[in-house]
């Protein structure tokens, strides 16, 4: 219908601002990154990318990358379809409280789950690794595959087995393949967070593991060769530019004309004993694997050696003066909640207007593929392209505090448009019609239908964003001022310090972090509209 | 009031719109009976303003409404589904329509609570769009649809959803509604009880085209063409060669010395009559007897048929 097209200039502000974004912050950061890789001496000189792709130790990083990744996403995958299935299709009290938490650990701080396991005693190690990667995806599993399963028609599966297929067969011929999509797009997302995995690596993996996240970090801050970073930075880019692709298509093909159902149609009472204790066990999977870690946390941050108390939390306020601290922690705290209170402002105007202009603009797909890059390419890619390219004219903002949360929205934004963007389409447009019918302009259709229906969504998003970059860990560790730091970057720096009140302190910091992020996602998990699609 | 010229409406190289002319007069109410599929929506979306026109222009009161946004066209349309806002209640959705033309809050709520009253919502005001049944929905479309006071009203399969009783009673409270308020309204239906009990004269839809424009009386008396004839339920046989000949269904009779003979078919027992179908000769064509007091011929049965000749009309 033509009221979608008529070009206004609230369209224009619509797709220009996100686009301006886009290309300041995250074109021209990783063209530099290209540049700096491929014409280091301002001629094509490939020989850095050979250099590193034929170097054995490189290899051996991309391989370890690849397969840690692969293994991490197999065991979310093992441990989450089930209880995506128990959560979703059995009618249980306290289970939407128990959806919502599921959540949690998804907006944690990386830093924050990576000290709650070194908190639970086990050291570095490949397993710690894996296990803080399973904590970490299993709500992307739980809420992705769960979000469809929860709308499937169960009478589709009935009339399989009206027309004599066994239990077996009609989950196999039925239900499978209405999930296979939901499941193939969560695989890809876990494995694509799992690939571009930072905190979690660097604290966890030990000083012998290295992802390409991690090198391209090391070679950045410790060894300061620029030229390897940027070509490691361009490998992943690559591999995960492929990824994307991948993952693109398997979501493309979720929108297959399914009968969906609402949620509470499709839930039943369990009614066999073997139901209850699959239940059962899920339940307590889900209890063990998520709480374990959080409660030992927490316990550990009140532990101190003269009992239960709160010297841990006092020694946020008086440690710098022995360590490398330039602040007393409790400054970061502040700093973490200015920064990221302008982050998720500036993630909800730009990802809110990218969300309005790509269901408004026909052929918007490529405008919706540029904004979940960021969500591919990784935070450390991007901290680094700040780094390089913000720090001379044109644009010399190396000294600007609003590059920190600038690059924290960067990452918050596809989040902010993969939530809100259903809503908006969810809209039968013919509300819009009734409405221009009724007289309205299209900027007051805009304002009277679309605004108040997609309010919800932008609340959700809005606390999604706040979360996502209270934690952000792998772009702010480039960019935070030594003296201005954001508590992951203090929990990051307490852990690399000896000592039992260091360790302490990191405690009480990931303490309050986890407290934050949880609260601003479960006020947001209240307000929750659309649950299919989003994650 | 509204003069639709030549209208011609393409998806792709599909012509749901063919060439449509039609017209409404000020105060009358036009019916555009159709079945599913033949363009009805369309048409209605196309002169709202929400379809690009292929070819033919649309005229209100003499001004060409072509580059004239819906917004400004001063038409209403009722949807099929009543596409009611979810976000806001009875009245807001109500008052929606006089807000948007410039009415102050207050103002607009008077006329929406004056609207509501008109359609017997009274007292609903404050209800919650989702938690009232179909019927009631279907009003507030109505009040929300007349709140701006539209030169002319479109309604797009009104009672479509709805229950035969309900349907039945809310014809009539339409009619009656609309011929009070002198509003000017184009309908657009599937059912014939519901064009022929609203409309001055009703338009047959067919594959885009209009058919027939006529009274309800004269449409129902002089079907103009076979298609019109049996979306009627008239049976269309062939009399002398190749002149075809329309005929009410109760100008059939079951006579032993009737001039058509055939072979019973199937029987459906209709409330209050039979309805018996005869196969007429060899080339298989059919026609539908009423059957009234009086004992159906068995299946198989073969029949001899006598018509009456004032329930006929010769098609061209």
């Amino acid at each position: 219908m033509n009221l979608a097209r008529r070009p206004s200039w609230g369209r224009a502000v619509m797709l220009t601002v996100p686009l301006a974004f886009l290309g300041v912050f995250f074109v021209y950061p990783v063209l530099t990154i290209l540049g700096r890789g491929l014409w280091p001496g301002g001629a094509l000189d490939v020989s850095p990318l050979t250099e590193a792709v034929g170097d054995p130790g490189v290899r051996a990083i991309a391989w370890f990358t690849v397969w840690q990744a692969l293994l991490s996403t197999l065991l979310t995958l093992v441990v989450g379809l089930p209880a995506a299935y128990a959560l979703t299709r059995f009618r249980l009290r306290g289970a939407s409280v128990i959806r919502a938490l599921v959540v949690v650990p998804f907006v944690l701080p990386t830093v924050v789950v990576a000290s709650a396991f070194l908190a639970l005693g086990v050291g570095p190690s490949l397993g710690a690794m894996l296990l803080a990667h399973v904590f970490f995806n299993y709500a992307v599993v739980v809420r992705t595959v769960g979000g469809m399963w929860a709308h499937l028609d169960p009478r589709d599966e009935e009339a399989a087995r009206m027309l004599g297929a066994s239990r077996l067969r009609a989950f196999t011929s039925v239900t499978l393949p209405a999930l296979r999509p939901a499941i193939a797009a969560a695989a890809a997302i876990v494995f694509l967070f799992t690939f571009t995995s930072f905190g979690v690596v660097l604290v966890l993996g030990g000083p012998t593991r290295s992802t390409l996240e991690t090198e391209i970090y090391r070679q950045t801050a410790q060894l300061l060769d620029l030229r390897t970073a940027a070509a490691l930075s361009i490998i992943q880019l690559v591999a995960v530019l492929a990824l994307l692709v991948v993952t693109e298509r398997l979501q493309g093909r979720r929108h297959v004309a399914l009968r969906l159902r609402p949620a509470r149609e499709s839930a039943r009472a369990p009614r066999t004993i073997g139901e209850r204790a699959f239940i059962g066990v899920n339940l307590a999977i889900a209890v063990v694997l998520l709480g374990t870690p959080i409660a030992v946390l927490v316990a550990r941050a009140f532990d101190t050696a003269s009992g239960v108390g709160l010297d841990n939390f006092r020694a946020l306020g008086t440690i710098h003066a022995s360590s490398i601290l330039f602040v007393p922690p409790d400054e970061a705290i502040w700093n973490s909640l200015s920064y990221a209170a302008v982050a998720a402002v500036l993630a909800l105007t730009v990802g809110g207007l990218a969300a309005f202009a790509i269901v408004r603009t026909r052929r918007a797909g490529a405008l919706d593929a540029a904004l979940t890059l960021p969500l591919g390419v990784s935070a450390v890619t991007i901290g680094f392209g700040f780094l390089i390219a913000l720090d001379e004219p044109p644009l010399d903002l190396r000294t600007e505090w609003m590059l920190v949360p600038i690059a924290q929205a960067l990452v918050a934004i596809p989040f902010v448009v993969r939530i809100t963007t259903p809503v908006l389409r969810s809209i039968d447009p013919r509300l819009r019609e009734a409405a221009a019918l009724l007289g309205a302009s299209p900027r007051r259709v805009w304002r009277e239908v679309d605004l108040p229906i997609v309010a919800r969504a932008l609340a959700v998003a809005g606390g999604f964003a706040f979360a996502i970059a209270l934690g952000e860990f792998g772009a702010t560790i480039f960019l935070a001022r030594p003296d201005r730091p954001t508590l992951p970057v203090v929990i990051f720096r307490l852990l690399g310090q000896p000592g039992a009140t260091s360790f302490g302190a990191a405690m009480a910091a990931s303490t309050i972090l986890l407290v934050l992020a949880a609260v601003s996602v479960l006020l947001v998990d209240r307000a929750r509209v659309a649950d299919v699609g989003t994650f | 009031m509204l003069a639709v010229e030549h209208l011609t409406v393409c998806f792709g190289e599909h012509r749901a719109i063919d060439d449509v002319d039609l017209s409404v007069g000020t105060g009358e109410i036009v019916a555009v009976l159709g079945p599913s599929g033949s363009g009805k929506s369309t048409l209605l979306r196309a002169i709202a303003g929400l379809e690009p026109l292929a070819d033919g222009r649309i005229v209100r009161d003499g001004r060409d409404l072509a580059g004239v946004a819906p917004q400004h066209r001063g038409l209403g349309l009722m949807f099929q589904d009543h596409t009611l806002f979810p976000h806001r209640d009875v009245l807001g959705n109500v008052a929606f329509g006089p807000r948007m033309h410039g009415a102050t809050r207050p103002d607009a709520e008077s006329r929406a609570r004056t609207m509501l009253e008109l359609v017997g919502l009274a007292g609903y005001e404050h209800r919650s769009v989702g938690e009232i049944s179909g019927g009631e929905q279907q009003r507030v479309a109505l009040a929300r649809a007349l709140a701006p006071a539209p030169e002319l009203l479109m309604l797009d399969e009104p009672l479509g959803a709805l229950d035969r009783h309900l349907r039945e009673r809310l014809v009539e409270d339409l009619g009656r509604l609309f011929r009070e308020l002198g509003q000017s309204v184009l309908v657009v239906t599937h059912d014939h009880d519901e064009a022929f009990g609203l409309a001055d004269r009703v338009a047959v839809l067919h594959a885009g085209r209009v058919e027939q424009v006529d009274a309800p009386v004269e449409l129902w008396r002089r079907p103009a063409t076979e298609f019109v004839a049996r979306f009627l339920g008239w049976n269309v046989i062939a009399a002398d060669g190749s002149a075809r000949l329309a005929v009410r269904p109760d100008a059939l009779h079951l006579a032993p010395a009737g001039e058509l003979s055939g072979r019973v078919q199937a029987r459906t027992f209709r409330r209050d009559h039979w309805r018996v179908q005869v196969v007429l000769g060899p080339d298989g064509q059919t026609a539908d007897v009423v059957v009234r007091d009086e004992e159906p011929p068995s299946l198989g049965a073969h029949v001899r048929l006598a018509l009456d000749p004032g329930g006929t009309v010769p098609l061209s």
